[in-house]
């Protein structure tokens, strides 16, 4: 029994939901108090976690594992989690979308998503992967008097269950072709001789390319992307893809390992094909939502570029890359919620047109984070390619490396095309003056990190590498 | 380890801006930002004057070595310098003053973001030329296109976007190239310290590949032809500072990052392609002087002629003899100086008339005599006219070329004759003939700070053409040994 204690995280979690459900239905106007809650209970999961960070366990037979790389893990999905509500504050209470369900069907995903990082086991993997993407679909679909929320809450549940049951399917090979559903039993027995192992591992990885969207799998980002609610957008663009890089990363190294010749070639492509269509379909881009899920589809195929490699200096690089670019899109997203004409939201580049005169801090930002995501020294962003693609030549990657860094040329194009229209472009109509304090601490610790990171570079790289060691 | 007054030059200028930045937010009153920006670039002038001072001439070891752990032990922070970069620090901070002045009455919006970038830049500027690892280098290579887009981009002429954006993405281009090329070296030889490279020395079969990734992005931004169609945009486009800092220094980044890392760490592969950058150049030299003889508009004219000079300083450097590469250095800080000082004689005239075409200029010598005086200094300097820091670099690079290829140095001889041609027909044009246009006649001759700026960078033109010494003493020994390492692995290879 004093094993359950490794499960704190997952245990207290769920109890949480539950009484936070019950305080939401008993309350009138339950919103603001379920969100306090909601903070307290991520700041206590954080701290649950940080204490036992580094210790490394297994459960249910194995099923089940917690170490520091979960942790690691489990705490960058948390504190992304827990900016993502503090940005979007503002937004849900203007836009009277401030069910107290939402921040409970957030914290259910995350539950979701810690049994994904953390299961052993392919059974456990898909509850999770089910509990995570259940949330996400009753996320997309928030608002649900609008006709493109709903729009775009049934393309991701559509498009999101055939990617499931293909994974589902590949789940049902594997355990037939290796007779275990456990990952390290599954690795022993999926050799290189056995074919009906690499079907199902095609299977599983078009089902987690799916979940992070990256090409071919990714024609519902843009919709999605555009139609939700602009706090759930945020929070889709950055914590469900923390968890798919890292459950990608986990399935690489341990069930297939050993197929690292067969999946490598797949994993190349899908990344090539990321990194190629988010740089040139973004370019004819108008709204900055859309922008972004291009712009996200892209950084998803540079951080598959370090998993592509299969060493651990690729994974480690793979982390680090979807820890800046968390940072990064936390950063836009904030700047996103600032841009409000008139008590609406904004949504048009051309909305942002000349405002550097009128609004000096958010067009220095944005300048900050669009030349960090363009990748261009010494920002941040920068140094997330640079240890992808260190990593990629050392490989000996070389088309990967240079088609990789033609296509960042080809992204900066649309990325200093909104500098221009902030920076070089006639002011139409300023933004009003908000005073939202939580999405200006966001944006300036975010900023602060992407202009400082140069400093002292390996500070993400030294907690990163001690995570793959096992 | 000593003072470290490298990073100090480095940063100085980044802390103005900071310091601007946070403590100036006075829209209307701009004053404080113009001294803050001005006392920190005359300090880090007077820092660059005295690390040349107490610079020893006489060794062609790295000097003012700081070292410190950077990226988790394997990627070292690393700044020195030698006698070729100590001159071009000296030049950034020589230049940097003189644009702040001149942005002062020219720069009519947003003058203390325009003061910010100017001083961010040439953080970027002399980190380039400091640095001894790839890394750093490719770092301060790369962030310095931020700055500049914003110049030509915000405070730029009617078609700044196209030019801003031109000029961004054909560096990036140029220059990803080389961050593979960066990093295959670290993977090869296990280290991106240049001075290590140097003797590790990389194995031949690698050196071809690196060595045309490195050329990709030095060649766009020396610019060399066929990549250099970006430059006449920026120039033209771009403020009068912007001009200036552009020619006067980033364009001698490319042609310092040929001297110090494609020479040095792919001797053979610079060998083997030396072919092809006499081609390029001499194209350079002879395609461009006649492009710049049918130009209308002065600026695009400058621009045409710094494809030109910068042919010679890719030829000279390729030479690999004493005198080419001590010309090319030489042509490189003498063209700084010059066609800096060129581009504010054309920012004067606009100012006062707002066109830039030669046309709707003559005769101005009878009003702006003062004027006529420098613009010629610096027209002849140009043309390489015995006397002027032009002549020297030239004549340096000819004498190197001819022990090479008689060929090459007859047909960029021919390349000195249409300089003279172009610069002659422009100065006649502009200066000379009768003062017809009646918004010419209420022009006033070179204000105060004007005459300042450019009085100092004439006299720095004939100094230097008369005593090149006080430019080359500082080189030779560093030069000496650049031939003699190109030569020894040359020999080296050989004999394997």
């Amino acid at each position: 029994m004093e094993n359950l204690s490794i499960l704190l995280p997952e245990i207290f979690l769920s109890l949480a939901i539950f009484v936070t459900l019950l305080i939401g239905v008993f309350f009138k106007d339950s919103y603001n108090l379920v969100t306090k809650i909601i903070y307290a209970i991520i700041v206590i999961l954080i701290l649950i976690i940080f204490n036992t960070f580094t210790e490394s366990f297994d459960l249910f037979s194995n099923s089940y594992i917690s170490n520091s790389y979960t942790n690691f893990f489990k705490i960058l999905i948390l504190i992304s989690a827990l900016f993502t509500l503090i940005i979007t504050q503002a937004y849900i209470r203007e836009k009277n979308i401030n069910y107290f369900e939402y921040s409970l069907v957030l914290l259910l995903s995350i539950l979701g998503m810690f049994i994904m990082i953390s299961s052993n086991d392919l059974i456990l993997f898909y509850l999770g992967l089910e509990l995570q993407s259940l949330s996400l679909y009753i996320l997309a679909a928030l608002d649900r008097d609008n006709l493109k929320s709903n729009e775009s809450g049934l393309k991701y549940f559509v498009l999101s269950a055939l990617a499931s049951g293909l994974l589902l399917y590949g789940c049902s090979l594997l355990y037939g072709f290796t007779g275990s559903t456990n990952f390290e039993q599954i690795n022993l027995n999926a050799g290189l001789e056995n074919t009906g192992a690499i079907f199902a591992m095609v299977f599983i990885l078009v089902g987690l390319a799916f979940k992070v969207s990256a090409v071919p799998f990714h024609m519902w980002t843009p919709d999605v992307y555009e139609g939700s609610p602009t706090s759930v957008t945020s929070f889709f663009a950055v914590v469900p893809k923390i968890t798919g890089i890292a459950v990608i990363i986990r399935f690489m190294q341990i069930p297939f390992a050993q197929l690292v010749d067969h999946w490598q070639p797949i994993l190349v492509f899908i990344s090539l094909a990321s990194m190629i269509l988010g740089a040139v379909a973004a370019i004819g881009q108008t709204n900055i939502k859309r922008l972004i899920a291009y712009s996200s589809i892209g950084h998803i195929g540079y951080a598959l570029a370090g998993v592509a490699t299969g060493t651990i200096n690729g994974y480690n690089s793979s982390i680090v890359y979807i820890s800046i670019y968390v940072i990064m899109n936390l950063a836009i997203f904030a700047c996103i919620f600032l841009m409000q004409k008139e008590g609406k939201y904004c949504e048009n580049l051309d909305d942002l047109s000349g405002i550097s005169s009128k609004h000096p801090f958010l067009s220095i930002s944005l300048l900050i984070i669009l030349f960090s995501l363009a990748g261009i020294p010494p920002l941040a962003g920068f140094f997330a390619k640079f240890y992808v693609f260190m990593s990629v030549v050392e490989s000996k990657m070389y088309v990967l490396a240079i088609i990789g860094l033609l296509s960042t040329v080809i992204s900066a194009f649309y990325y200093l095309r909104i500098i221009k229209i902030i920076y070089f472009d006639e002011l139409k109509k300023p933004f009003d003056s908000t005073k939202n304090i939580g999405v200006y601490f966001t944006l300036s610790l975010s900023c602060l990190i992407l202009i400082s990171f140069f400093i002292y570079p390996s500070f993400l790289n030294n907690i990163v590498e001690t995570l793959l060691i096992n | 380890m000593d003072f470290p007054i490298l990073s100090l030059i480095t940063i100085l200028p980044l802390v103005g801006a900071i310091f601007i930045f946070i403590f100036d937010n006075n829209q209307s009153e701009n004053k404080n930002t113009i001294y803050v920006s001005l006392f920190t670039s005359f300090v880090n002038f007077f820092l660059a004057l005295f690390l040349w001072y107490s610079f020893d001439k006489n060794t062609a070891d790295f000097q003012f070595i700081e070292e410190a752990n950077w990226i988790n032990g394997f990627i070292k922070f690393k700044f020195g310098i030698d006698g070729i970069s100590i001159l071009f620090i000296v030049l950034t901070a020589f230049i940097t003053p003189i644009c702040i002045i001149s942005c002062i009455s020219s720069i009519k919006k947003r003058l203390k973001e325009f003061l910010i970038a100017i001083l961010v830049l040439e953080t970027f500027m002399i980190g380039v030329f400091c640095s001894l690892d790839l890394v750093i280098f490719y770092l301060f290579f790369e962030a310095g296109l931020i700055p500049m887009f914003l110049i030509i981009g915000i405070w730029g002429g009617p078609k700044r976007v196209y030019a801003a954006f031109k000029f961004f993405l054909f560096t990036l281009l140029g220059s990803v190239l080389m961050l593979v090329a960066i990093i295959s070296i670290y993977w090869i030889t296990g280290t991106t310290d240049v001075v290590q490279i140097y003797e590790i020395k990389i194995p031949v079969e690698f050196q071809y590949l690196l060595w045309l990734a490195f050329f990709s992005s030095f060649a766009v931004k020396m610019p060399m032809w066929p990549v250099h169609t970006w430059l006449p945009d920026a120039h033209v486009e771009a403020p009068t500072a912007g001009s200036v800092i552009l020619a006067a220094i980033l364009l001698k980044m490319a042609g310092y990052g040929f001297l110090r890392f494609s020479i040095g760490m792919f001797p053979i592969a610079s060998e083997y392609f030396i072919p092809l950058i006499y081609t390029l150049s001499i194209i350079a030299i002879i395609y461009t002087s006649l492009v710049a003889l049918m130009q209308e508009d002065m600026k695009k004219l400058i621009a045409y002629s710094s494809v030109a000079h910068m042919g010679f300083v890719t030829l000279g450097i390729f030479t690999f003899t004493k005198q080419g590469i001590e010309g090319s250095i030489f042509q490189m800080l003498s063209h700084g100086i010059i066609s800096a000082a060129l581009f504010l004689c054309v920012g004067v005239l606009y100012d006062r008339v707002h066109s830039r075409l030669i046309n709707s200029y003559g005769g101005i010598v009878n009003i702006l005599p003062k004027y006529a005086f420098v613009f010629a200094i610096f027209m002849l300097g140009s043309l390489g006219l015995p006397g002027t820091s032009g002549f020297i670099g030239e004549i340096l690079v000819l004498l190197g070329t001819f022990q090479k290829s008689f060929l090459a140095a007859i047909l960029a001889s021919i390349g000195i004759i249409l300089g003279a041609a172009y610069m002659l027909w422009l100065y006649k044009r502009v200066v000379f003939g009768k003062l017809e246009k009646k918004e010419l006649l209420e022009l006033k001759d070179l204000n105060y700070s004007e005459t300042v700026i450019l009085f100092s960078l004439a006299i720095l033109t004939l100094v230097f053409g008369f005593y090149p010494n006080l430019i080359l003493d500082t080189i030779h020994v560093s030069v000496d040994n650049l031939i003699s390492d190109y030569q020894n692995s040359l020999i080296l290879n050989l004999l394997k």
